[in-house]
């Protein structure tokens, strides 16, 4: 079967998977089913923190697939995420048709505000959720292939390539906090109702969108493992180790780096479009350069050119600053930034390094 | 910012393009399409007419800021020959090795493989994929790879981006690694990283890797520096066996080395050739004793 021929000696994988597949299972029956007094009960804020984890993961697995296996130090990744993201968003806004504050037919409030009279250009189609989704994954993935084409095209690399992205996120950023954009500036897009005809406010919407999460971020690591197992994969392994020797055995370098950068893009497109619906807005501070560097940190925390361990790193990452954001606000940057450098000097291998150190360790006694 | 390359070590490709991109055009259509850079390299039997000789260097001269590094340098190679090519320091071994592969181009003279193709009107690439492989000295092999997965990267095949994703080995390509792997020796580790290799070992996988491209011409730069007195027998074997398969061109110091498997020796001085013949004849020879082998 092809899993496990994607996953063979592949134990955090396996274990990976089974974790997903559990709380696909307990997750809707704890939020749905077990009553609310009980302890077994998961409120609706939970299961709406963890898709968000889940959708961290997927785009951690996204940096990881170009950072971990091609050596691509993306800074700029959030950008695709918030590109997925805002193709969503326009889709919820337009879902919420006259049921806007000022309640006109077709044009979403931040429109009526700035005294606009009709949708622009590029806001057409988005009513239709076929037509958003493809945009989620063909606006991200053609920036990457476009950037990605000039940049690896003139053998643009290591730190030059990693300031060119945080400075493609900074530009969009502030891009996207003019209003005249037709993106809602700084407020974004927010305030959506309903996704595909059933209101984003029920339980069982939070948990559909929590299993498509779950689902999409399954899919996404078993994609990326099709992919990191391929011959293709071995190359760009390759490449991350010794470009120019592979450049002279004959491989196009910069044809297998936009490829697998653009394929990246558009997972993380995808990621920031599941993401959305459940947090409910979507602004231009998800562009922030401070993002995509935290991103950067959830893959080495974890375990680099891991893929699971990238997730793994996400998910710990954002667990510690869900608790220190809600407890001591103020030094969750310091703990980032300790944890930061922590990681690159005592874990280079990350969490899943450790794991692998000990239990080799073990066995060798 | 775009068209910088910032990346030390690799600007001679940036070269080869811009070459590539003039010399592909400058050139007959006939040769073009037969011997372009993606298609097919031409076979033994297209490259090799009724006199056996594989390369024709003829009176190749190359001067870098005054200094001659070749001097109407001529030279032959046959078809399935081993040969050693020996000279003191400077003497113009690795510029020749240049020459060939298409790193420096000639100030004059003429470089054929086979009878037909213009080794000066061509890149880098599209030299290596008519089937001339060329060993550095350093090794360098894919370090996080395994022996088998070098040999496979290696491999002469499609290397499009969508092939290489869906790409199987075919058993005749996996008969094809079984085989070299057996040639270097390195059978009983095919899941080995490269990286954890002997000095040794990674220079055999680096023969290897030439081999997986089926070259008719094999260069070798300096192939037993820094090898044991074993690891070195084992390479002398594993040239021989590669000659009469292959034609194999060697630029060695190592004396001993050379007199182990040289048919042929050819020696350069000062940019051309000295002597040419039997090790043994070459070795008697007073010029060359005067020269290279001292004075003694």
């Amino acid at each position: 079967m092809l899993i496990s021929r994607l996953l063979d000696h592949e134990k955090g994988g396996w274990a990976f998977l089974a974790v997903l597949l559990a709380a696909i299972v307990v997750v809707p029956i704890a939020n749905l089913l077990i009553p609310e007094d009980s302890v077994f009960h998961l409120s609706t804020y939970m299961v709406t923190l963890l898709g968000k984890y889940l959708c961290y993961a997927l785009l951690a697995i996204a940096l990881d697939l170009v950072w971990g296996y091609c050596g691509i130090l993306s800074l700029g990744h959030g950008a695709f995420f918030a590109l997925g993201g805002y193709a969503m968003g326009m889709y919820l806004m337009r879902q919420v048709g006259s049921r806007g504050v000022y309640g006109h037919p077709e044009l979403p409030d931040f429109m009526v505000f700035l005294d606009w009279d009709s949708l622009p250009w590029y806001w057409l189609g988005f009513d239709q959720f076929w037509f958003a989704m493809l945009m989620v994954m063909l606006v991200p993935g053609l920036l990457a292939f476009v950037f990605g084409w000039l940049a690896f095209r003139s053998r643009v690399s290591g730190v030059y390539l990693s300031i060119m992205t945080q400075a493609l996120t900074y530009a969009l950023m502030l891009a996207f906090f003019r209003n005249e954009m037709g993106f809602g500036g700084n407020n974004g897009l927010t305030d959506f109702k309903d996704i595909l005809g059933s209101s984003l406010q029920t339980d069982f919407t939070r948990i559909v969108l929590f299993v498509s999460s779950a689902v999409a971020l399954a899919a996404g690591y078993l994609l990326c493992r099709y992919i990191v197992t391929s011959k293709l994969g071995r190359v760009v392994t390759a490449v991350r180790d010794a470009e120019a020797r592979t450049r002279f055995i004959g491989y196009r370098v910069e044809f297998y780096q936009v490829w697998i950068f653009t394929v990246s893009a558009v997972i993380a497109g995808i990621a920031g479009a599941l993401y959305v619906p459940q947090v409910g807005i979507i602004n231009p501070s998800e562009f922030q350069p401070l993002n995509s560097i935290e991103l950067v940190v959830w893959v080495a925390l974890g375990g680099r050119g891991t893929l699971y361990g990238a997730a793994l790193g996400a998910g710990l990452v954002n667990y510690v600053k869900t608790i220190l954001t809600g407890a001591l606000p103020e030094i969750w940057l310091f703990v980032l930034g300790t944890l930061f450098v922590v990681v690159t000097v005592f874990l280079p291998k990350g969490v899943v390094g450790v794991w692998h150190q000990l239990r080799s360790r073990g066995t060798h006694d | 910012m775009f068209g910088i390359n910032y990346e030390v070590g690799v600007p001679m490709i940036d070269n080869d393009v811009a070459r590539q991109n003039n010399v592909v055009d400058s050139r007959p259509d006939a040769v073009q399409n037969r011997f372009g850079f993606l298609s097919k390299p031409p076979s033994r039997e297209e490259l090799v007419t009724n006199n056996g000789i594989i390369l024709y260097l003829e009176d190749v001269t190359l001067s870098f800021d005054g200094f001659k590094a070749l001097s109407d340098l001529t030279l032959y190679v046959e078809v399935g020959e081993l040969r050693c090519i020996i000279g003191p320091n400077g003497a113009g071994k690795t510029t020749l090795m240049d020459v060939i592969t298409g790193k420096t181009r000639p100030d004059s003279g003429s470089a054929f493989y086979g009878q037909t193709i213009d080794l000066l009107q061509m890149s880098e690439p599209q030299i290596a994929t008519l089937g001339i492989g060329r060993k550095f000295q350093k090794p360098t092999v894919f370090e996080q790879h395994s022996v088998l997965e070098n040999l496979e990267l290696a491999m002469k095949s499609d290397k499009r981006v969508w092939v290489s994703l869906f790409k199987q080995l075919t058993g005749q390509e996996k008969d094809r690694i079984e085989e070299v792997l057996n040639l270097i020796g390195l059978t009983d580790f095919p899941r080995k990283m490269a990286g954890s290799l002997s000095h040794g070992q990674k220079q055999w996988l680096e023969i290897g890797m030439l081999l997986m491209q089926d070259p008719l011409l094999l260069l070798v730069d300096e192939p037993v520096a820094g090898m044991t007195q074993q690891e070195s027998e084992a390479t002398a074997e594993l040239l021989t066996s590669l000659a009469g398969e292959h034609s194999v061109v060697v630029v060695e110091h190592d004396m001993e080395f050379v007199r182990s498997i040289a048919r042929q020796v050819t020696v350069l001085h000062e940019g051309s050739v000295l002597a040419e013949g039997a090790f043994d004849v070459v070795q008697e020879d007073p010029i060359v004793r005067e020269v290279y082998l001292g004075s003694s």
